[in-house]
């Protein structure tokens, strides 16, 4: 499907001037959503950098409706919002927008009964691989190796395996976007908003201030972390994989540019021995295997 | 308090009634009453941490001549600082241009140009000039 950029919506629903750090990510995101959701988008929004975003008092940074809700409840909020709205004969997209900590670590029962019940919303997870707002803590989506302000010397853990978490939910939808393909994402996202259930978008989103990079660089920084095959872009619908582009061209690792690229422009990896390098490849590897494993089983490789 | 899209009697912000009426999406005025209790809403409008075109210690300045007109710059803005003006290029383009009143100096804009019509300049240098 060519991607117009024209013939998307003009309309701002993202505030000039609001409390974002320059080069944000996850105003870069907010403003896919609204392009792809637009009216008809509500968002849940527990603790994190968002909240302060769009949350000051007296001008609002967004012009999406809100509800800013507690951490641990973000998904069990958006389900009683969706089941308001559907009994009141409503079809407003309810979506949660939550950081990694929000899901990954402090989200995660609400999230996962939310699935188990099928629940009708979009849940994205916009992960900037640690708690940025409180200052650059290591969560469980922090890649291994990297450097926060509770790993100094680099990470020890691995970057939980979300996406493929809530996918054996058997949920109707779950892909991974990131915030340098605008079309993949708003495609995904419409495709989302299409179906019925629970559906969820694990959204990359590079943070120059945590993972201290030149924040003119937030977009390619993105770019290069699926060029290197190190974010994969893919859906599961209903069941089935796939691999989308430029992923799916990926497959090979030879295809794939070095590793190398996206880590030395991040002061957060500086410090990384050749062990942790190899360490974050062996992983990278491994995430490429799974899913190669996946493909193969369903006889599209 | 009710949302009042007829002449406010009173506005909840002193001296700032044009903040609704910036604002995309919402144009109508929060009025509170005699008796009202006061609830914090805020309302979408540009500028919720202030004139952010302070934060830059690069600008970025569009060169017409250079613009494509391709959108990207514009797509890619984290702030929506950019604006496209339809058909202002010196041929028949869509150009960009930027609203420095708000723009954050990030330079997204100019490492996602194609044709580096976009040029990261140092603030110094419009000092004399502001
Ligand atoms: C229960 C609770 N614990 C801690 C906090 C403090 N807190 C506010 S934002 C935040 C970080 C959120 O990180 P993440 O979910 O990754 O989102 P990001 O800030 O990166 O967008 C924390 C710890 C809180 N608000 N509530
Ligand atoms: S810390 Fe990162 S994610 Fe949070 S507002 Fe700043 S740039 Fe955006
Ligand atoms: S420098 Fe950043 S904020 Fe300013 S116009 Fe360019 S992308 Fe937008
Ligand atoms: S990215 Fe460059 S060529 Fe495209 S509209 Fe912006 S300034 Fe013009």
């Amino acid at each position: 499907m060519a991607f117009n950029i024209k013939a998307l919506p003009k309309k701002n629903y993202i505030m000039p001037g609001n409390a974002a750090c320059p080069g944000c990510p996850e105003n870069i995101g907010l403003k896919f959503v609204s392009m792809a959701l637009g009216e008809k988008a509500t968002l849940v929004v527990p603790a994190g950098c968002t909240s302060v975003i769009q949350g000051l008092w007296p001008r609002q940074g967004t012009s999406m409706p809100v509800l800013n809700i507690v951490f641990a409840a973000a998904a069990s909020a958006a389900s009683g919002l969706s089941r308001a709205l559907r009994i009141r004969g409503k079809d407003d997209i309810v979506v949660v927008w939550a950081g990694d900590g929000g899901t990954a670590d402090i989200g995660l029962q609400a999230l996962s009964g939310a699935a188990e019940r099928g629940e009708d919303f979009i849940y994205i997870c916009v992960d900037n691989e640690a708690y940025m707002n409180t200052g650059i803590q290591r969560s469980s989506l922090t890649p291994h190796g990297a450097w926060t302000t509770t790993t100094h010397r680099g990470n020890p853990g691995r970057k939980k395996p979300l996406p493929q978490i809530v996918a054996a939910h058997r949920v109707p939808y779950v892909a991974t976007a990131s915030i340098g393909y605008p079309w993949d994402f708003i495609s995904k996202l419409k495709k989302a908003a299409s179906i019925k259930g629970f559906k969820y978008i694990h959204l990359h989103a590079p943070c120059p201030v945590g993972w201290r990079f030149d924040p003119g660089l937030t977009v390619k920084i993105a770019q290069l972390a699926v060029e290197t095959g190190a974010w994969i872009l893919y859906e599961h619908e209903n069941g089935k994989l796939k691999l989308n582009p430029p992923s799916n061209k990926l497959v090979d690792p030879s295809k794939r540019k070095p590793l190398e690229e996206y880590i030395k422009l991040q002061g957060r990896f500086r410090h990384l021995t050749d062990r942790d390098l190899e360490e974050l490849k062996k992983e990278i590897e491994e995430n490429w295997r799974e899913i190669t494993a996946i493909l193969r089983a369903q006889g599209d490789l | 308090m009710r949302l009042s899209s007829r002449k406010p009697r009173k506005s909840l912000l002193p001296g700032d009634t044009a903040l609704a009426d910036s604002s995309p999406s919402r144009k109508d005025e929060l009025v509170v009453e005699p008796g009202d209790h006061f609830y914090p809403l805020s309302i979408a409008a540009p500028g919720s941490m202030g004139r952010t075109g302070s934060w830059r210690i690069q600008r970025p300045v569009v060169d017409a001549e250079k613009c494509i007109g391709c959108y990207l710059c514009w797509l890619y803005c984290p702030d929506n600082t950019i604006i496209m003006r339809e058909k202002a290029g010196p041929r028949g383009q869509d150009v960009a241009s930027i609203d420095y009143e708000y723009c954050k100096g990030c330079g997204i804009c100019a490492n996602v140009c194609p044709v580096n019509a976009i040029e990261m300049v140092d603030e110094s240098k419009f000092i004399s000039q502001s």
